[in-house]
């Protein structure tokens, strides 16, 4: 199969698809570094992302929304479960199948200070995806990265600069142009705004919508921050603790949460308007986020929720569509 | 009512190679008994530098703290000496601070017992049994559980939020007058940021402290706060009462940044964000002409030729510091 060289065929409109898949690591002990245990960083997660669509997956820190993101572009080999990406099964393939496949794929990732080789001019970091792919010539290597800059709104004049004479905000615009380099399908967005100012992060996030109505791409926007993710994402996926909990429309999601976790999370964004804040009422979730090496029987969200019963303490609820797209793991809904 | 703290045209240079950047260049805020009220701006704006200037923690150099004054109970603490007994007194036990990183303001070699006991022996005179006593009684107070056994754990056998706890446990525990919070849930996950929150809120109205809170985050102000300061460049932009900023911004900072934050339920079919466009200003060799010029929407050839206006009343508490008429920016 070289489904790398020809133009892939899909046969739904999914980009990619995710089953099951799980993410351990191991946890090792003593000399001999023996495994004593597991990491559950993702514990059987399963997704659809679909074309020109923006998948938001929100969570707390440690809930393993970033390992999703990294299994997806294959920069861990996932302990189970199906990555589906054009047609392709890539979550068993070897390093030589899956460099040709990473064409399709773009990522943009939290900290543009370290995500950029500093000795390195801005052409060349903007460049390198298209020499490493070969997918440009010395004569057309200048027009593509300066169109590549243009797109995302810098002015070519400055591509022989080294990362440290851009701002933050410019960082994150170049981090982006190299990622859509190749002309991916997919770009996986881990957390892209969440290390840039107030005033610079609208920019970025205007800048990633533009992006994709010019060149239909579909995201996974990883973020933590609801309001965020939700003004990007045509749906979202709320994750606990290595698991989806609810996935809906960003409208539905907002106006109608299931989940108590969502509903905790969604009550606990601040509002910038006082008179909405100063009466809404706020739950305040107790405790704190178990270990993903030693998460509860059942729900994993069981010793923090109200509507706990012993069912949730025993049976691990499963995502059930309750109609609309909206679907929610929890027995209590 | 008199104000606790009144800080007025306080001014706090870095010397630096490149050249002198005035981090804070000329603010006054008060803050009432029992009030709480918030500082908001941008990384680099000064919000940080301001407060540490009062507590007189600024490191010298390549800081200088040129000019201002601090008056807290009748007394300048700008005059008294950084390292001296007088303003020791004051820094930990009459206004406490809480920091943004928890890990890093926690000593990691220390039991959080001895970083307890020790604000509580040097500025109580407490007696070590008594002080450990007290520390645990801190600990219940701020949610932490079996605080008997927790307070002999190291700092990073905490979690973010617990840790945050501890300082502010800490913070309290010698019944201040005034609480500076400084980004004090930026480091942590939202929901745990609404318990923090919620913890200081509960434990500055039972000890009747008053609340400095200094973030980026526009949205926690709003729930918590009674005046905000808006500060822009080393300066304070805009204040008033959180109604009059969030409901009446005058100073196109203000709006901008109303206008770029995406609120809770909305998606980008409802609304589009409007960015505010450029970076903020490098600090070093300012015009004198007003700094947000170069990125305000609103100039006239009136912000070009004059010099960076001071605040002009507008209605009650509500100041702003721009040219413009308020009225043609709606």
């Amino acid at each position: 199969m070289k489904a790398a060289e020809d133009e892939p065929v899909i046969e739904d409109e999914s980009v990619i698809e995710v089953k099951n898949l799980k993410m351990y690591f191991p946890i090792t002990a003593g000399i001999l570094r023996r495994k004593v245990g597991d990491i559950k960083a993702v514990d059987d997660v399963s997704f659809k992302i679909r074309k020109n669509e923006t998948l938001g997956l929100v969570g707390e820190s440690g809930c393993g929304k970033t390992t999703v993101g990294r299994c997806i572009l294959r920069l861990y080999r996932p302990t189970s479960g199906n990555i589906i990406f054009m047609g392709t099964d890539i979550s068993r393939l070897p390093e030589d199948r899956i460099r040709p496949m990473r064409i399709h794929m773009g990522a943009v990732f939290q900290d543009p200070y370290g995500s950029l080789n500093p000795r390195q001019t801005a052409r060349n970091i903007v460049g390198k995806p298209l020499k490493t792919h070969k997918l440009a010539g010395m004569s057309d290597f200048s027009t593509r990265v300066t169109e590549l800059f243009n797109l995302v709104g810098l002015n070519p004049v400055m591509m022989n600069r080294v990362p440290h004479e851009f701002s933050g905000g410019q960082r994150q615009r170049l981090a982006i142009a190299r990622a859509l380099a190749c002309r991916p399908s997919l770009v996986v967005c881990d957390e892209p705004i969440s290390a840039l100012d107030v005033s610079i992060q609208a920019q970025i996030i205007n800048l990633l919508e533009e992006i994709q109505d010019v060149m239909g791409l579909t995201y996974l926007f990883i973020a933590h921050d609801l309001s965020v993710v939700q003004h990007i994402s045509t749906r979202v996926a709320v994750m606990y603790l290595g698991r989806i909990v609810e996935v809906t429309n960003a409208e539905e999601l907002y106006s109608n949460p299931l989940h108590p976790y969502t509903k905790a999370l969604l009550s606990a964004v601040p509002i910038p308007n006082p008179h909405i804040e100063q009466t809404r009422q706020r739950i305040v979730l107790k405790g704190e986020v178990p270990s993903p090496a030693n998460p509860p029987r059942g729900c994993h969200f069981h010793p923090r929720c109200e509507l706990a019963t012993t069912e949730c303490m025993e049976i691990k609820p499963e995502l059930r569509d309750i109609g609309n797209g909206h679907e929610v793991a929890c027995f209590k809904v | 009512m008199e104000a606790l703290l009144n800080v007025e045209n306080l001014k706090t240079y870095f010397n630096t190679y490149h050249g002198q950047v005035k981090a804070v260049d000329g603010i006054s805020l008060y803050i009432n008994p029992r009030e709480t009220i918030g500082i908001v701006g941008e990384s680099g704006c000064g919000k940080s530098v301001s407060m540490l200037s009062v507590m007189q923690l600024i490191p010298t150099p390549p800081g200088e703290i040129v000019d201002g004054k601090a008056i807290f109970d009748g007394n300048d603490l700008l005059e008294y000496d950084a390292k001296g007994d007088k303003m020791c007194s004051v820094r930990g036990g009459k206004i406490a601070m809480i920091f943004q990183e928890p890990m890093t303001s926690l000593n990691p070699v220390l039991t959080i017992c001895r970083q307890l006991t020790e604000t509580l022996e040097w500025h109580l005179g407490m007696d070590p049994h008594a002080a450990r006593l007290r520390a645990i009684e801190l600990l219940k107070l701020v949610g932490i559980p079996e605080a008997e056994k927790r307070i002999d754990a190291y700092p990073h056998q905490f979690s973010g939020g617990m840790r945050q706890r501890v300082m502010i446990a800490m913070a309290i525990s010698c019944n201040p007058e005034i609480l500076i919070a400084d980004e004090p849930t930026t480091a942590l996950d939202v929901t745990t940021q609404a318990q923090i929150m919620e913890l200081m809120k509960k434990t500055t109205e039972e000890f009747n402290t008053s609340l400095i809170i200094v973030t980026h985050n526009i949205g926690v102000v709003a729930r918590y706060a009674e005046r905000i300061y808006v500060m822009y460049a080393g300066r304070i932009v805009e204040s008033g009462l959180s109604y009059d900023i969030f409901d009446n911004p005058c100073h196109p900072y203000t709006i901008g940044l109303l206008k770029c934050v995406p609120q809770l339920g909305e998606t980008r079919n409802t609304r589009k964000l409007i960015p505010i466009t450029g970076m903020p200003p490098n600090l070093i060799d300012m015009e004198p002409t007003c700094a947000f010029l170069p990125r305000c929407t609103y100039k006239n050839e009136r912000c070009e030729r004059e010099l960076w206006p001071p605040l002009r009343h507008i209605d009650g508490k509500h100041y702003v510091a721009c040219h413009g008429d308020i009225r043609e920016k709606k």
